[in-house]
């Protein structure tokens, strides 16, 4: 069984499939990683160094900004990782920022 | 077989109902109009075979939005294909109007009966006359046989609930392959829960076949975050929940992309509805309904949705009164350890023994299966939960 899983070549953090050990090499496809601390199955690993403020990418998309430097094979959960999304304690509701669509609309089945 | 022969389309056996539509159960529906009635109508369905009763919290004492909601979801039951019959009990002097639940299964072709236990005098007559109607309405569809019926007419709610990493990895896309399987032969989808599209809402706009449509999911998308930021409270430790966290999940972001794949990768998105309205549109459909287990599944299974699949990583009971909840996980130690809940074990995608495809093809069997009468582990448990949205103070 695999150690790790990147779905998206996009992505900057991988998915343990089993409990990590620090110490331990990974390698992938892109090189090795050295886990740096335990990461619990199913839990995140950073794939490369992401810097605070940088987006966190899994499925190809963001899943939210860093809040800390991630040095390449840290566990990445809500201790350096947090979601930019319905966040009312950030401040007070403003309209929320209209995603970009992923490409243009056709106009097929004009009903 | 000939190399010539036609290939047969997948189909099942239903009920064909006399408004057209395509029932994969038979209840004798017992509606309790207001929270009053609700015990009495819950004996009344428990006596007979066919029974299901949709006990609920509302029906009195609702402000006009509310009020609208608690009523077209009651009704939208009442006209569903997978009830036969309908017989609603209510007390006499609620907000919900008896005869206009009644009058809407007629309109769809069903007997209809009303019971009221004020005009009756009390619980034990009124469960009394309320049984004996509810037992020859039962009689009456026993007589109803099961036909074939195309895939195309089945309407499937994509639900998850209890997520981990598992759900974005295994029975989410499990699922998403069934769902472009069955829109490709002209079936519909419908997914709710819209804070679980929050992150996710690009993928989704882009494939809507109208640029209106990908207008109304972000905008449906644009209010619930707005609401969560108005009440001044951080989103996180519901969503994602503190079990989404500890099975590691980190954002909603990461949850909504995760989810999202139910939705599959083609099909187009069609319609955008509100909680319990009609789905009229073949292809996916998204439903504004909350993220909460049961009232998602009570809204989508209200806009017609006859078999819902529900994924899971740490496992769930969640059933409906009238609609089949088949449990699908990739998570081993939930198929496992909770066994008793899950349907479809699909956990052989997380370790390479099984491909998502092969699952997507098993799963697309089960639901043709459960879709002609196989009971799912939430029908053999008596698992009925049932909850109306409500989103006004009752006053």
């Amino acid at each position: 069984m695999k150690f790790v899983l990147v779905i998206s070549e996009r992505d900057n953090v991988a998915t343990a499939l089993q409990a990590l050990e620090a110490g331990r090499q990974l390698q992938l496809g892109g090189g090795a990683i050295n886990v740096r601390e335990a990461v619990p199955s199913g839990h995140k690993i950073a794939l490369r160094a992401i810097h605070a403020g940088e987006p966190v990418i899994k499925y190809g998309s963001p899943i939210g900004l860093a809040t800390a430097e991630i040095p390449a094979g840290a566990h990445v959960h809500t201790h350096n990782l947090a979601s930019t999304r319905g966040r009312g304690d950030l401040g007070p509701a403003e309209p929320a920022p209209q995603p970009r669509l992923a490409e243009p609309v056709d106009e097929r089945n004009g009903r | 077989m000939a190399a010539d022969a036609p290939v047969p389309r997948p189909g099942f056996r239903g009920y064909r109902r006399p408004d057209g539509r395509i029932g994969t159960r038979n209840h004798v529906l017992v509606v309790p109009t207001v929270i009053c009635s609700s015990v009495v109508a819950e004996r009344i369905a428990a006596a007979i075979p066919s029974g299901a009763a949709l006990p609920h919290l509302a029906g009195c004492g609702q402000l006009g939005p509310d009020m609208r909601v608690t009523h077209e979801t009651l009704a939208a039951y009442c006209g569903h294909a997978n009830v036969g019959a309908v017989l609603v009990v209510a007390l006499g002097c609620e907000q919900v109007v008896a005869q206009m639940l009644a009058e809407t299964a007629r309109r769809h072709g069903k007997p209809a009966e009303v019971v009221a236990i004020q005009a009756e005098g009390g619980t034990v007559r009124a469960t009394e006359k309320g049984t004996r109607l509810a037992r020859d309405l039962d009689a009456a569809l026993a007589a109803q046989e099961r036909v074939w019926c195309d895939a195309s007419e089945l309407v499937l709610s994509l639900k998850c609930g209890g997520s981990d990493y598992t759900s974005g990895l295994a029975s989410n896309p499990t699922l998403g392959r069934v769902t472009d399987r069955l829109v490709e032969l002209g079936g519909t989808a419908v997914l709710g829960e819209i804070a679980e599209i929050m992150g996710a809402e690009h993928l989704l706009a882009s494939r809507a076949s109208r640029q209106s449509t990908a207008t109304e999911l972000i905008q449906i998308i644009t209010r619930v975050e707005t609401e969560a930021r108005a009440l001044g409270l951080d989103i996180r430790g519901t969503q994602p929940s503190p079990g989404n966290i500890r099975g590691g999940l980190t954002t909603i972001e990461e949850k909504s992309l995760g989810a999202t794949h139910k939705g599959g990768e083609r099909a187009p998105l069609e319609d955008v509805v509100g909680y319990a309205a009609p789905i009229t549109r073949k292809g996916l459909t998204v439903m504004d309904t909350p993220g909460l287990d049961v009232e998602s599944v009570t809204g989508m299974v209200g806009g017609g949705a006859q078999v819902v699949v529900f994924t899971t990583g740490l496992g769930t009971p969640t059933g409906n009164p009238i609609a089949p909840v088949i449990k699908v996980t990739g998570n081993a130690r939930t198929a496992r350890q909770m066994a008793d809940n899950i349907d479809l074990d699909v956990s052989g995608i997380m370790d390479d023994s099984e491909t998502l495809d092969a699952a997507a093809a098993r799963l697309f069997d089960e639901v043709l299966a459960v879709a002609s009468g196989r009971p799912t582990s939430a029908e053999r448990l008596g698992h009925r939960e049932f909850a109306i949205h409500r989103r006004n103070p009752t006053i």
